[in-house]
């Protein structure tokens, strides 16, 4: 079995959760990985604090599809307040394979964008 | 024919990277050259043997590394037929596109003129005239590609008709579509149209040959280490009259007649343009990569990429799902091939024909408008060099059949 391409991966690559457009919606937000001119947006719906309903929308490579996908159900019901406390580590676990330092930024791109929507923070998490 | 090269044992022999990774199939040259063993000696053996600063010391010592520095421009020079007097050493083509954008382009852009460049310019030839045009309030304008990815002669006179046009900015090969513009042709009619005209050959120069006085443009840069050179050194040829009545780009050491405290004046072509201490030891090695290439004749490397692009285009459009972008005839383009494949991102295909130690390039290639207009987010790229042979599109065909396969294509 490949190491990178695992089937689950290829599996959300090929048919990612939560994505499309999600209308109406509180909060979004759009980032780009400059290494490969990828695109990656998120519509958030916010009730009680949390986060609702999600929608991710834009093109990129298997890793960052796969990595906004599985992400995606974690998100789902999670506390704003928790969302400011997730960096690089919450993500790259969750992926459960191992991310070469050039890949990086392909698998963390969708937290970038979720947490510059939730917490206006456009950095790439540390 | 096999190779332009028969009659040479082996040019890849030359290049001891192939020595210190065994196996590697580098289809990146594009991005950069790898370096024939004697561009390394020259370097070294300047450091070694002939190193100190140039234009100050009268020591023997000093005088054989200004010998070595302003033999090493004269090389250059005759090597794409520039006069040394109009080649100035830069860092990288960059730099010589931000020299003219910079010296020329601020002094003669304002409000109500326009700078064309084409959708197919790399972001180094187009950046620096869109901050110039957002800085002058002026317009910056684009000419467009065809579906064939090739510029239109027609179109382009139009632009010039329009009469604001006071420069205009192209590749003479595009480092995406690997099309080869009518340089020349492009030059002529920007000149009698009585625009400035600057071409980006940091694709051209190890590629094709190429001779800037027959070409005619105003200003023509391109980079070392495309051309089997180091790092850290590109060239910018320019039209002697209005590099005279241009103002410095950067200012400092080496580029002044004399200073006082208020007032300085500046020094004679081309040093005016060379600010400080230039890379020394890479001009040295830039010209032992001319004379390389000038030792297997441009027509020989030329002749050689381009079958090996006709070979690999040939490949290539075997592949279920692929896309080649750019001309479908190898003798209209420069030695790359940007394609993509359906089902997989790019950037997973350079990931996956790794694993078989193919160096291949997945990105937007720092041509985004150009990305956008072939309504593509990235592509993937194989470019060639003097040393790549068929086995090693060979070895690139084999890996991508085996990356389809892992994602169950």
């Amino acid at each position: 079995m490949d190491d990178l391409y695992r089937d689950y991966i290829l599996e959300h690559y090929k048919r990612p959760r939560n994505f499309g457009e999600l209308d109406p919606h509180d909060l979004e937000a759009l980032e780009h990985n400059p290494l490969c001119g990828d695109e990656l947006g998120v519509h958030i719906r916010v009730k009680d604090e949390r986060i609702e309903d999600l929608r991710f929308h834009g093109h990129g490579c298997a890793i960052s599809q796969a990595s906004a996908s599985i992400a995606s159900e974690e998100l789902k019901g999670m506390a704003l307040a928790d969302v400011h406390e997730l960096g690089a580590d919450w993500m790259i676990e969750l992926l459960g394979i191992p991310v070469s330092a050039t890949r990086r930024k392909c698998a963390l791109l969708n937290l970038k964008v979720v947490r510059g929507a939730v917490t206006g923070d456009h950095a790439w998490p540390a | 024919m096999h190779s332009a090269f028969a009659d040479r044992a082996s040019v890849r022999g030359d290049f001891p990277i192939f020595a210190a990774h065994p196996g590697l199939v580098y289809l990146d040259s594009g991005a950069t050259s790898q370096k024939p063993q004697a561009v390394i000696d020259a370097l070294a053996e300047h450091l070694r043997s002939h190193n100190a600063n140039i234009h100050r010391g009268v020591y023997a010592l000093a005088q054989e590394a200004d010998a070595a520095y302003d033999g090493a421009r004269e090389k250059v020079a005759a090597f794409v037929g520039a006069e040394p007097r109009t080649t100035i050493f830069t860092k990288n083509v960059t730099e010589a596109i931000n020299l003219v954008a910079y010296a020329w382009g601020r002094a003669n852009i304002g409000p109500g003129d326009a700078v064309l460049i084409t959708q197919m310019e790399h972001h180094a030839n187009l950046v620096p005239w869109q901050v110039l045009c957002r800085e002058r309030s002026a317009e910056l304008r684009y000419l467009e590609v065809d579906e064939r990815g090739e510029l239109s002669l027609p179109a382009l006179e139009r632009e010039l008709a329009r009469d604001d046009v006071k420069l205009v900015a192209f590749a003479h090969i595009s480092n995406v579509l690997g099309t080869i513009n009518p340089v020349a042709e492009m030059a002529a009619r920007i000149r009698a149209a009585g625009a400035v005209s600057v071409i980006d050959g940091a694709q051209a120069v190890p590629q094709i040959p190429v001779d800037v006085a027959a070409i005619g443009a105003d200003f023509y840069g391109w980079t070392g280490h495309k051309a089997l050179g180091p790092t850290g050194i590109g060239v910018l040829h320019g039209n002697a009259e209005l590099l005279e009545r241009m103002e410095p780009f950067l200012t400092g050491g080496d580029m002044i007649a004399s200073v006082d405290l208020q007032t300085v004046s500046w020094n004679e072509l081309p040093y005016k343009f060379e600010a400080g201490t230039p890379p020394i030891a890479e001009a040295v090695g830039l010209g032992a990569a001319v004379d390389y290439l000038s030792g297997l004749g441009m027509e020989r490397v030329r002749a050689h990429e381009q079958a090996l692009t006709a070979y690999m285009l040939d490949a290539l459009a075997g592949v279920p799902g692929m896309r080649v972008v750019g001309p479908p005839e190898a003798e209209r383009r420069g030695g790359l091939v940007s394609f993509t494949i359906e089902g997989i991102h790019p950037h997973d295909i350079a990931e996956l024909v790794n694993r078989a130690g193919v160096c291949i390039r997945a990105g937007h290639h720092c041509a985004q408008p150009l990305m956008r207009c072939l309504g593509v987010g990235a592509t993937a790229r194989a470019s060639v060099g003097v040393y790549n042979e068929r086995a090693d599109v060979d070895a690139l065909l084999a890996a991508l059949q085996s990356g389809r396969e892992v994602f169950g294509l």
